[in-house]
């Protein structure tokens, strides 16, 4: 264990780590919105989602300002049922999160499996799975996830739908998502696949699927991390334009989407607070982890270049 | 498909009906024959240019999207000709004056750009423009304008007030994509051989700028450029929502909303022709730019 922290330290990857502010900052960012969002029961002033601690009469309450009636301060201000806002973030957060690493983690699946499939197998299997791919690369992800959510909340019973919305969000995502995934996989994989050691697993009797998992997969894997990281943020703005649309996390668990759909509904009459730090929060959350993105995509190959 | 969708009868019909007239409604839509002669059905219709009757407003959908078809196109038009022009003009600057501090304001105003997702650019600029400026109106497109079956908005003072935003929140991603884009190529060329060349003949700055070096970017300028017009016309459905604009992307959220599935087939369809269309202008135009292509085939 020392000797692999040690080995970490001495690395190039955490020499240019450590030289460089960007991607110290955002990581760091992350890190913490992340340990916030785990921590929201926690951090969370009030439990915006219990009714029985909810007042009506703290709807509207400015930040920091102490409420007329009830002289309870908000940090953030409260929204029209009186929930205060911070928490509402912190919860929040935790669903855009969830989503987007389930939705990641889905796409990543689907996608190394049928990269690896594709690049083992060849043939027909091949050609279908990559034209399917070529289809779905002609549009764009968000319309994609979109028709599958139409589809999956035509199927879903009506009952269901509220429980489910936050399921059929990942699948939705995640289906829009694993292209990507697929393609680099087979590319690299093809290419691993011609080196001398596949050779010499095969001659020593490997089956082609102990071959794929266990010798071909872990030498894909670095570049499977730095899509996927690149992907979440995608998976992030992809579930808040969702939600924000009113096809996504439903208002009985809001996502910040959701809240910034809610919010958008009181700019007008003066009630800033309400859309205001709810976006900053996600634009906090979407830029550090895009900026993360693409140093981890510049220092693990300089030559992907832009997409 | 139609039958796993949930039951459109029961959507389009009102609170006084009978079993009898909701199997009659099912007779008449086509929903009681097998999945298979549905699709046949479906395709034949769509071939004879029938797409079907919108389950939520009860009429044929070729009439609801040729109504709402010109405030997308005009939207997307609008937003493309910015995206364009001023994409590759701020490239072009950029590229030139890689050091200056205009440079870098622009630079970082880009990233955030790509980082900040498009309905944010839109509530931030509904917040500026039309909550605390008040001047420009912050949903609809103002006075309309009938030619035909074509409405347009372009032609009076409250329709151009009125695409400024929805059109900018639009073209932003695509601009900074394009810009970006002859930023890098540009630079790449800049430093190429023919251009010191061109320095050395003592060719003014100018001309080596525009006719020598932007001309050489185009082709995955051209790429990038024609693809991401698809784009447009797909993003078109959150910029439409968040500006209330009564265009095709506004009629997808809502047929999504309310199951309305001969909407939603259609809507894909359409972007699909879309899609296509722009892929082939694309290869077209490649030829045109760069002659050397267009032999690549005979040898």
């Amino acid at each position: 264990m020392k000797k692999m922290i040690r080995e970490f330290i001495e690395s190039n990857f955490f020499y240019s780590f450590s030289r460089t502010p960007v991607a110290i900052g955002s990581f760091l960012t992350t890190t913490i919105l992340i340990l916030c969002a785990l921590a929201a029961p926690i951090l969370a002033p009030y439990s915006p989602y219990d009714p029985a601690t909810l007042n009506l009469m703290n709807g509207f309450s400015a930040p920091l300002a102490p409420n007329s009636f009830t002289g309870d301060v908000f940090v953030f201000g409260a929204d029209d049922q009186g929930r205060d806002i911070l928490s509402t973030i912190l919860f929040g957060m935790r669903i855009s999160l969830f989503v987007g690493f389930s939705a990641v983690l889905f796409a990543m699946i689907l996608g190394v499996t049928l990269g690896l499939v594709s690049a083992m197998v060849g043939g027909v299997v091949d050609a279908v799975i990559m034209r399917v791919a070529d289809v779905q690369l002609s549009f764009p992800s968000i319309l994609i996830a979109m028709l599958i959510f139409g589809i999956a909340k035509s199927i879903t019973p009506p009952e269901m739908r509220n429980q489910m919305a936050i399921w059929v969000l990942i699948i939705s995502i995640g289906l829009s998502d694993w292209v990507q995934f697929a393609r680099v996989v087979r590319g690299s994989a093809m290419v691993e696949l011609q080196k001398e050691y596949v050779e010499a697993a095969k001659l020593i009797g490997v089956s082609q699927f102990g071959i794929s998992l266990r010798h071909v997969f872990p030498n894909v894997l670095p570049s499977v991390l730095v899509i996927a990281t690149i992907s979440l943020a995608l998976a992030i703005i992809s579930e808040a334009t969702l939600s924000f649309l009113g096809v996504g996390a439903p208002p009985t668990q809001p996502s910040l989407g959701t809240l910034i759909r809610i919010g958008q509904g009181f700019l007008f009459s003066g009630e800033w607070w309400i859309i205001f730090f709810p976006s900053i929060a996600l634009l906090l959350l979407a830029l550090s982890v895009n900026l993360f993105g693409d140093w981890l995509r510049n220092t693990h190959n300089p030559n992907m270049g832009i997409k | 498909m139609f039958r796993f969708v949930g039951d459109p009868v029961e959507n389009m019909m009102g609170q006084e009906r009978t079993d009898a007239d909701i199997e009659l409604l099912r007779e008449k839509l086509g929903l009681n024959d097998p999945f298979f002669i549905q699709y046949k059905d479906f395709l034949i219709d769509a071939a004879h240019g029938d797409l079907g009757i919108s389950f939520r407003q009860g009429r044929p959908v070729v009439d609801v999207l040729i109504e709402r078809l010109p405030a997308t196109l005009e939207l997307a038009a609008v937003s493309a000709f910015l995206a364009i022009f001023l994409g590759v003009s701020l490239g072009v600057y950029t590229a030139i004056n890689p050091k200056g501090w205009f440079t870098n304001i622009i630079l970082t105003v880009s990233l955030i750009g790509v980082s900040l997702p498009t309905f944010l650019i839109g509530i931030l600029l509904i917040y500026l423009f039309a909550v605390e400026l008040g001047w420009l109106p912050s949903f609809g497109r103002g006075e309309v304008v009938e030619y035909g079956w074509w409405t347009t908005g372009l032609t009076s003072v409250s329709g151009i007030k009125a695409i400024i935003l929805p059109a900018l929140t639009l073209g932003l991603y695509q601009m900074t994509m394009i810009m970006r884009l002859v930023r890098s190529e540009m630079t790449e060329v800049l430093n190429s051989d023919f251009i010191r060349f061109a320095r050395s003949r003592g060719l003014p700055e100018g001309k080596i700028n525009f006719r020598h070096a932007l001309k050489n970017t185009l082709v995955p300028v051209i790429t990038v450029t024609g693809l991401q017009l698809g784009s447009i016309i797909a993003f078109a459905i959150i910029t439409e929502t968040v500006f209330q604009w009564p265009g095709l992307g506004l009629l997808f959220i809502d047929s999504v909303q309310f199951v309305d599935i001969p909407v939603m087939a259609s809507y894909l369809m359409f972007i699909s022709v879309m899609f296509v269309s722009i892929n082939l202008i694309v290869d077209l135009l490649y030829a045109v730019i760069d002659p050397r292509l267009s032999i690549s085939g005979t040898k």
